[in-house]
């Protein structure tokens, strides 16, 4: 299994960020989690990319259990969240390259990544300089620069245009091969790609269950 | 979970940990550094958000002593302390800038999400404000002898780079890690000098007494190596301090 979770527990102070959180996810498959804003999918994310600790339940993640065996798991796991991640002074090309020293990665694969996303022609820019769809491009590379085993999504078209979207589909899309936790607030679009579904709302598990049984009505209820 | 299971040692025989795909090697620990004082120099000389700013405010006040003290010059104690706690009060503004760019444009967590040691990023940090406060020397100095110092700076060369050097190392340690404490509080600005500012005290006292035998106007023998020695020391422990509970700071 790439993902084990049982009852895992979150809190922010007193309050509840993410409660009773249970599910099994194998490897290669897509776990898309939906839900209002403030329902604790970017705790979520951020739980199982080593950034915060669980304050109860189990989490393994790629075999290791977390947070003792964080190590284990870190430069396994590709993130790509709200924030691209990247130095707005430093060029495109300039923050991979600094990312492929911190993972150990070879510069060429900075370079066809660079062109993978279309941005070979505007690499030597200062991220500062590029419009945001361009700097998600470039986060997008970011994220899958190490070839991790784990991608975690938040809204991954977040900025994109649809011809942009569809250069980064073979890259972190359903068909990229690795194991993916998607966020999103587009369920049209990555139900499709959907080994399972969880729906959270107020930081509980609201809705568990494979695609085909979400229907629009399981949705309106979750964000309603 | 404690500081040191939270290191990236390698994963033990037979744990089934793999390591990244595409054969991709996580770095030593120099080359770490080295990556992250790489971008920390590029960023600085982007922005030039520090080394200007910190000798500008150095200069400033310099030129404020010279109209305010309405002396031809000073020498000795007075000489030492106005230099250091300058000196000082100029690296403090280097030292809230020092984490605001991974603060607010998420390199701790991209730096965090690498299967790194995570002491590598005191290391990088600590060099690049060490190499900032260089810097600001070479413009304060020569500055201060303009401006303040009434005998030549001359006959204080060989010996007062040393001393300044020590006194950076402390700055550049304690700095690193306060910054990295107060970097995550919304009161930075004000949290940073707060706690750094008492714990660089025995720095700008080690400094101006090892400094104020070299600032005279007629030289003795040989400056005494009492204060030398004992900046040394503060910083030897202060370095040992950081090290071991930095991974605490950077932990969610």
């Amino acid at each position: 299994m790439a993902l084990e979770l049982e009852s895992l527990t979150r809190r922010y102070g007193e309050r509840e960020a993410l409660g009773g959180v249970s599910l099994s996810l194998g490897e290669g498959q897509t776990l898309v989690v939906l839900g209002p804003n403030g329902a604790g999918k970017t705790t979520l994310l951020r739980v199982l990319a080593t950034l915060l600790r669980p304050h109860a339940g189990t989490v393994r993640v790629l075999g290791s259990s977390l947070p003792d065996e964080s190590w284990a798991v870190r430069g396994r796991i590709g993130l790509l969240g709200h924030e691209p991640l990247l130095y707005r002074e430093l060029s495109a090309r300039e923050n991979l390259r600094y990312h492929a020293r911190l993972h150990g990665v070879d510069f060429a694969r900075v370079d066809e990544l660079l062109g993978a996303v279309k941005m070979a022609a505007r690499a030597d820019e200062q991220v500062r300089m590029l419009s945001r769809g361009m700097v998600q491009r470039v986060a997008i590379a970011r994220a899958v620069l190490h070839d991790p085993g784990l991608l975690l999504l938040d809204e991954p078209r977040a900025n994109l245009d649809p011809a942009g979207a569809a250069l980064v589909e073979p890259l972190i899309g359903p068909s990229c091969g690795r194991t993916r936790v998607v966020c999103s607030h587009d369920p049209q679009a990555d139900l499709a790609g959907a080994d399972l579904v969880l729906g959270l709302r107020a930081g509980r598990p609201a809705l568990l269950a494979g695609p085909a049984d979400v229907d629009a009505q399981a949705i309106e209820e979750l964000y309603g | 979970m404690n500081a040191v299971t939270d290191r990236p040692h390698p994963p033990p025989a037979g744990s089934g940990a793999a390591a990244p795909r595409r054969g991709s090697q996580p770095p030593g620990f120099a080359r770490t550094v080295a990556a992250l004082l790489r971008k920390e120099l590029l960023v600085e000389l982007r922005t030039l958000e520090s080394v200007p700013g910190m000798s500008l405010f150095a200069v400033t006040v310099f030129v404020i002593f010279h109209f305010a003290l309405n002396r031809t010059g000073v020498s000795g104690d007075e000489a030492a302390g106005i230099l250091w706690v300058t000196l000082l009060l100029a690296a403090m503004l280097g030292v809230n800038r020092l984490f605001v760019a991974d603060a607010e444009e998420g390199g701790f967590d991209g730096f965090l999400l690498a299967p790194c040691d995570r002491s590598a990023l005191l290391v990088a940090k600590a060099l690049a404000l060490f190499s900032y406060l260089v810097v600001l020397e070479l413009v304060a100095v020569p500055a201060f002898a303009l401006l303040l110092l009434e005998p030549s700076l001359g006959p204080a060369l060989p010996d007062l780079p040393g001393v300044l050097l020590l006194g950076d190392l402390g700055i550049a340690l304690i700095g690193t890690l306060v910054a990295a404490l107060a970097v995550r509080t919304r009161a930075r600005d004000l949290l940073g000098p707060l706690l750094a500012l008492p714990l660089l005290v025995p720095i700008v006292i080690g400094g101006a007494r090892a400094s104020a035998p070299l600032l005279v106007l007629t030289h003795q023998t040989a400056p005494a190596l009492r204060w030398p020695l004992a900046l040394a020391l503060y910083d030897l422990i202060f370095g040992l301090i950081a090290y071991a509970v930095f991974d605490f700071l950077l932990e969610d």
